[in-house]
């Protein structure tokens, strides 16, 4: 399914750090995870997930550590901080806003019930 | 298995073109490669299969880089610049645009010497307002060179209309302290109006901002550098015409000197921005070699001072003297930070650095203090208030940026903030400058 890809940029950050929230984990696990959640309709490109991997870096949310798991190959491996908890709190309060608001106007009495759509 | 390797390995140089990936980056994508690789085949994929799918969903080359240079663009100050959709294609060189700009710059400069009739007449309006002959031209150079809007125009011009007629409306009594303090602050006020065009016609981006540091470091080293050469060269031009005719030397020294330090700001923006994308930048060179040397010097005059207290004579230049030692060392603080890999962990450097900051902090409190004591015996003066309000201005900075530093050394902190609160306090300097230049006179009566 297409997906407006300005939907998906957004949603990026916030999934990516609740990911980490669940457990620490190195980028193509974290890709696969996303795909697992989507149900496959979510097809990062997988070169993408890097420089924003950086990015939350940069700004504290999560920490790095270059590994070697017993059974694999030498990895990057990404932990989310506090800073980072927080963040991914502030995400979650702003989309719960948003889907509040489009469940509402979906479901609601003079609302549009979309065929196939979310009931 | 050996034809995967070998492509794996084709595909890791052509990667590492891109100019932003660095070897890190780099292994984590192939690592990235190897297990999708792996996760197919076990799927029941041939391996050549496998790894064009892999390579496919790893994305284009080109827009990875982009968005690789997004993130990490201050790697492009040592490698090419790439073109992409967003950034337009800049020719290569612009030398043409360069010399245009400079010579517009130079010819300007010199028409205003003859109107003034420098160095013959005393002409105050010609010194008040030499900033105005040529920084406009550099303010063009950059708008031209990032292609700005009409509307970017607009606002790169506004500040210098609006400036020239604050500066030169003003009723300054003759030989007023206030003439030269606007006089000193004007070309520092002009430098921070041409940050908008270099940065492409906005004030917002963090990274951009820290770019244009970076650019007034390389700039003023390489105007150092051609004033050198320049100074060299009209030292050798007098000596050599002296037996043609006296004074021949001299009147070519009035008409070359005044054009030729025009033209040469323009040249040097346009040295660092070719070689921008060569060489490595000095600054952060030679903050390196400095760094230990002054918290060294620092560290011991703190102790002296606190020892054997300021006692003596209360002399008027003490407050610039720290002024300028602040200044110095707020300058040590941003150049390290323009070369330093944000994900670069603590280590003896940044240490050595904070030494030097709080022992100028330390210097600086002790000179306040005995200062803030005696400002009864001596009052308000333009250049006192413009010292001090400096002094705390740059306080101020060094405190916070002593602060987060001491918090990222112990681990509590990214390096992130530090970064930022410098990048943030730059347009407190800019407000600084504003001030000095068009409150201060008024309020002290152009005195």
């Amino acid at each position: 399914m297409h997906i407006d890809k300005d939907l998906v940029a957004a949603s990026a950050t916030p999934l990516v750090l609740a990911i980490l929230a669940e457990d620490e984990s190195y980028g193509y696990a974290i890709l696969k995870r996303v795909r697992e959640l989507s149900g496959g309709e979510l097809e990062w490109t997988d070169g993408m997930l890097y420089p924003l991997l950086h990015r939350l870096r940069r700004l504290g949310y999560v920490t790095t550590d270059w590994r070697t798991p017993p059974e694999g190959r030498r990895r990057r491996y990404y932990a989310i901080t506090d800073d980072g908890k927080a963040a991914l709190k502030e995400h979650q309060r702003q989309w719960m806003t948003v889907t509040r608001a489009l469940a509402d106007v979906w479901k609601g009495p003079r609302g549009l019930l979309m065929a196939g759509g979310v009931a | 298995m050996d034809a995967v390797e070998s492509q794996i390995a084709e595909w890791r140089t052509y990667v590492a073109k891109a100019p932003a990936v660095d070897g890190r980056d780099l292994d984590e994508l192939e690592v990235h490669l190897r297990d999708q690789i792996a996760e197919l085949i076990a799927a029941g994929l041939a391996a050549d299969e496998a790894f064009l799918i892999a390579v496919k969903r790893m994305g284009d080359v080109d827009t990875l880089s982009r968005e690789f240079a997004r993130e990490h663009s201050d790697r492009l100050w040592k490698q090419l610049v790439l073109t992409g959709e967003d950034e337009p294609e800049r020719a290569s060189n612009g030398w043409l645009q360069a010399l245009f700009f400079a010579v517009a710059a130079a010819v300007t400069m010199q028409v205003a010497r003859l109107v003034a009739g420098f160095p013959e007449e005393e002409a105050q309006w010609f010194f008040r307002n030499f900033s105005f002959f040529v920084l406009p031209f550099l303010a063009g150079y950059f708008g031209h060179r990032r292609q700005i809007t009409t509307r970017g125009w607009v606002l790169t011009l506004a500040p210098f209309a609006l400036l020239a007629l604050a500066v030169n409306l003003y009723p300054y009594g003759s030989g007023s302290a206030t003439e030269i303090l606007v006089m000193a602050h004007l070309p520092i006020l002009l430098w921070f109006a041409i940050a908008y065009p270099y940065m492409g016609g906005t004030f917002d981006s963090h990274e951009r901002r820290m770019d244009f540091v970076r650019f007034s470091g390389e700039w003023g080293i390489y105007y150092v550098l051609i004033a050198l050469g320049g100074g060299v060269l009209m030292g050798l031009t007098a000596l050599i015409l002296e037996p043609i005719q006296p004074d021949l030397g001299e009147r070519v020294i009035e008409w070359v000197i005044p054009s030729g330090a025009a033209g040469a700001v323009i040249v040097a923006a346009w040295l660092v921005e070719s070689k921008q994308h060569v060489v490595e930048n000095m600054a952060p060179v030679l903050t390196m070699l400095f760094t230990p040397l002054f918290a060294v010097m620092l560290t011991v005059a703190a102790v002296t001072y606190a020892f054997s207290g300021i006692t003596g004579e209360f002399d008027r230049g003490l407050l610039s003297v720290f002024d300028a030692l602040m200044v110095v060392v707020l300058g040590l603080v941003l150049y390290a930070l323009s070369a330093r890999e944000p994900s670069q962990p603590a280590g003896l450097m940044d240490r050595v650095q904070l030494l030097a900051v709080a022992s100028a902090l330390v210097l600086d409190l002790m000179v306040l203090g005995s200062m803030v004591a005696r400002i009864g015996e001596f009052g308000f003066t333009p250049n006192r208030v413009a010292a001090l309000g400096l002094n705390v201005v740059l306080l101020v900075n060094l405190t916070v940026t002593a602060w987060r530093s001491f918090r990222f050394l112990r681990g509590r902190i990214a390096f992130h903030p530090v970064e930022r609160w410098q990048t943030s306090y730059l347009p407190i300097f800019a407000l600084w400058a504003v001030t000095v230049v068009v409150v201060l006179p008024p309020l002290f009566a152009f005195e």
